[in-house]
């Protein structure tokens, strides 16, 4: 008897996620869909205003990481106000950086202690009662302080720059409006420990080592689930660097062949296309020139680990080679090393905080530069979970009069979708009856790709999720939920 | 005395209240001691295993998915919060009243630049995607609304001082210092 099976919802964050699975006579797969179940508009309700507005705006669509979506219209802003896209003052690229890596540090041990530990410290099959950060907080201790602070360590840092830990209005057109005052920096820089830079970037390299430790108790699982070979797509410094805030476009192929290099970002509608298909309100983007069929890529840790040529900071560039020689040097492939790139990251932004702490430019004064205005701007930073594109184009009012994004969960899509499939191939196909660690093996998939579906449940408690069984009638024959 | 059981939801929010919420830090190691968090989720009405004391909802409603949540959780909450600016008043999504449903689909999958010219015109219309309302509606508008912690988002001061006060049966008394409504 065919069947199909619904998980619903995956999330609540960036749009309500599902997930269909059908089934046919023999328990094969014949169909596997990761749906994205919301729509907001936003391109369209943008339009008429101001383009000034658009940094304070368009980080309300994600308060996971507002700090990504505020930066890319800023960079987007600052073209259409004639800069150039290196023409900031030090004291304003300096701040918007300090920024961006605070959000990073903060997303990235969100997503690792509150959200991916659980599986990690309890197993994919354990009680959902205690599979969550709550289960985190009661029975070890130690480590949920630690993931506190970190969060709370990358809080401050977007405290201290933005203006408000979320939603912060520290950037606009042309620079930032305020720069780093000396009590603000030495409260990060020399808090009373644990509280300061250098504790949080020993507590990263700690979280380095604690994942390293599990991927060699359990080789199988990490290496193996829900492996696929695909496109890597994200920035890269002009030297290629490791980069988050700025620099240019690269993809890579599945065996480390160059797809894009060196390409001005001002340009992506050349190199980038989407296809919108009926089941999803999410589109997917593609490589125009692998086409449709091929040019899906991944973005996020792992792929920016792939596309990379080093890391910029001692640390993390010998954990870097550490990743690298795994695969050979080519690059990796497999969906749960992406908490390991992660981590990575996470060890790296805590460095270039400290870095970014002791430099001198962060207390300059000249803020914001200006030139002669134009009429349209693209603006891209490497959010924590993949590359974030922000296209706006203004009328002779400065109001808005096309917007244009591609979010990092967006870019995933084709990959989440993959992922999904194969468990559906690997763990649900042949079976007639439905566990609850099957379900959270799904999930898993898709939480090695974007935090914020993930934070949606496990942050404050767990992942919602039901099962249902239909006939090919479809009638209710089995249903799971928890 | 068992524990009070709280309960949270995002409804087309964009989930910065919840992370405001995670913003009391080293608070939320207490709080987890103090309160229960019912386990089920809160998108799916037969997962209420209990009656539950305090339900914090962000996000306005947007589709017909979120007017049965929010619905269920008013059945299922004693007292139930509207947690920030969308759930009080839409916010950014609301800024799409007013403009047509079909206008703001057609500029998003229609005359999007990324999108080949040549492509076949869809709008995602799925049996498996809910219906989207013809605008944002407030939570109150739809069911009763017992306390609002204004601000995008709330500060984490607020919370925990809402939160504390409820928990001890106090009456809610917020600080005008703590209330922001940007
Ligand atoms: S009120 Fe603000 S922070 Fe809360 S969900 Fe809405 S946009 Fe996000």
């Amino acid at each position: 008897m065919a069947r199909k099976i619904t998980i619903e919802p995956v999330t609540r964050v960036e749009g309500h996620g599902k997930v269909t699975i059908h089934l046919d006579d023999a328990h094969r797969v014949t169909q596997s869909r990761f749906h994205i179940v919301e729509f907001r508009g936003f391109e369209r309700f943008v339009q008429g205003r101001p383009y000034w507005e658009a940094p304070v705006l368009v980080e309300r669509l994600c308060g996971i990481c507002p700090v990504s979506h505020h930066l890319a219209a800023a960079k987007a802003a600052d073209v259409i106000v004639g800069l150039g896209l290196e023409g900031l003052s030090p004291t304003a690229e300096k701040m918007r950086r300090l920024m961006h890596y605070g959000q990073m540090f903060q997303s990235h041990a969100l997503h690792f202690f509150h959200l991916c530990s659980p599986d990690l410290l309890f197993g994919a099959d354990a009680d959902p009662a205690i599979r969550n950060v709550i289960g985190v907080i009661l029975r070890h201790r130690d480590l949920a302080v630690r993931a506190v602070l970190l969060r709370k360590f990358g809080q401050e840092v977007i405290l201290a720059t933005a203006g408000k830990k979320i939603h912060g209005t520290g950037a606009i057109p042309g620079g930032i409006n305020k720069n780093l005052g000396p009590e603000e920096r030495d409260a990060l820089l020399r808090g009373p420990a644990p509280f300061n830079a250098e504790t949080m970037i020993q507590w990263a390299a700690e979280a380095v080592e604690f994942f390293k430790d599990f991927h060699k108790k359990n080789r199988a699982l990490v290496d193996g689930f829900a492996a696929f070979p695909s496109n890597h797509l994200s920035l890269v410094r002009k030297d290629g660097a490791l980069d988050f805030y700025h620099g240019v476009l690269r993809a890579v192929d599945a065996e480390g062949r160059k797809v894009l290099d060196d390409v001005d970002y001002q340009t992506y509608l050349d190199h980038i296309g989407e296809e919108v298909r009926s089941w999803s309100y999410m589109k997917f983007p593609y490589l125009r020139r692998l086409g449709k069929a091929d040019g899906w890529y991944r973005v996020g840790p792992l792929a920016r680990l792939n596309t990379c040529d080093f890391i910029p900071t001692p640390l993390a560039q010998k954990e870097f080679e550490i990743f690298k020689d795994f695969t050979k040097g080519r690059p990796n492939n497999m969906s749960l090393h992406t908490h390991w790139a992660r981590l990575i990251e996470l060890l790296h932004s805590g460095e270039v905080i400290r870095d970014l702490l002791l430099d001198p430019d962060l207390q300059g004064t000249e803020l914001v530069r200006k030139r002669k205005k134009r009429r349209e701007g693209i603006g891209l930073v490497e959010a924590p979970r993949g590359t974030l594109f922000h296209h706006y184009q203004i009328d002779g009012h400065d109001q808005i009069t096309m917007a244009n994004l591609i979010v990092s969960t967006t870019n995933n899509n084709e990959p989440m979708n993959r992922a999904v499939d194969w468990v559906a191939r690997n763990v649900l196909e042949g079976q007639t009856e439905i566990t609850e660690g099957m379900l959270n093996r799904v999930e898993i998939a898709i939480r090695a790709y974007d935090p914020c579906l993930s934070c949606a449940t496990h942050a404050l408690g767990q992942m919602p999720l039901a099962v249902e069984l239909y006939d090919a009638g479809g009638a209710l024959l089995d249903r799971r939920s928890r | 005395m068992s524990k009070p059981v709280i309960a949270t939801a995002s409804l087309a929010g964009c989930f910065g209240c919840h992370m405001s919420i995670l913003d009391i830090d080293e608070r939320i190691l207490d709080l987890v001691e103090l309160v229960e968090f019912n386990k089920s989720p809160v998108d799916d009405i037969k997962t209420f295993t209990k009656p539950v004391d305090v339900g914090i909802i962000e996000g306005g409603c947007s589709n017909s998915e979120n007017v049965e949540v929010l619905r269920a959780f008013r059945k299922n909450c004693k007292i139930l919060i509207s947690l920030g600016e969308c759930a009080i008043m839409g916010g950014l999504p609301a800024m799409r009243n007013g403009i047509p449903v079909r206008e703001c689909l057609e500029e998003a999958y229609h005359r999007c630049p990324t999108i080949d010219p040549f492509d076949p015109k869809i709008i995602p219309d799925d049996p498996d995607l809910p219906i989207i309302l013809d605008r944002v509606y407030p939570l109150h508008e739809i069911v009763k609304i017992d306390a609002f912690l204004p601000g995008c988002p709330p500060s984490a001061d607020l919370i925990w001082k809402a939160l504390t006060s409820l928990l001890q049966g106090k009456p809610l008394v917020l600080p005008y210092a703590l209330v922001k409504f940007d």
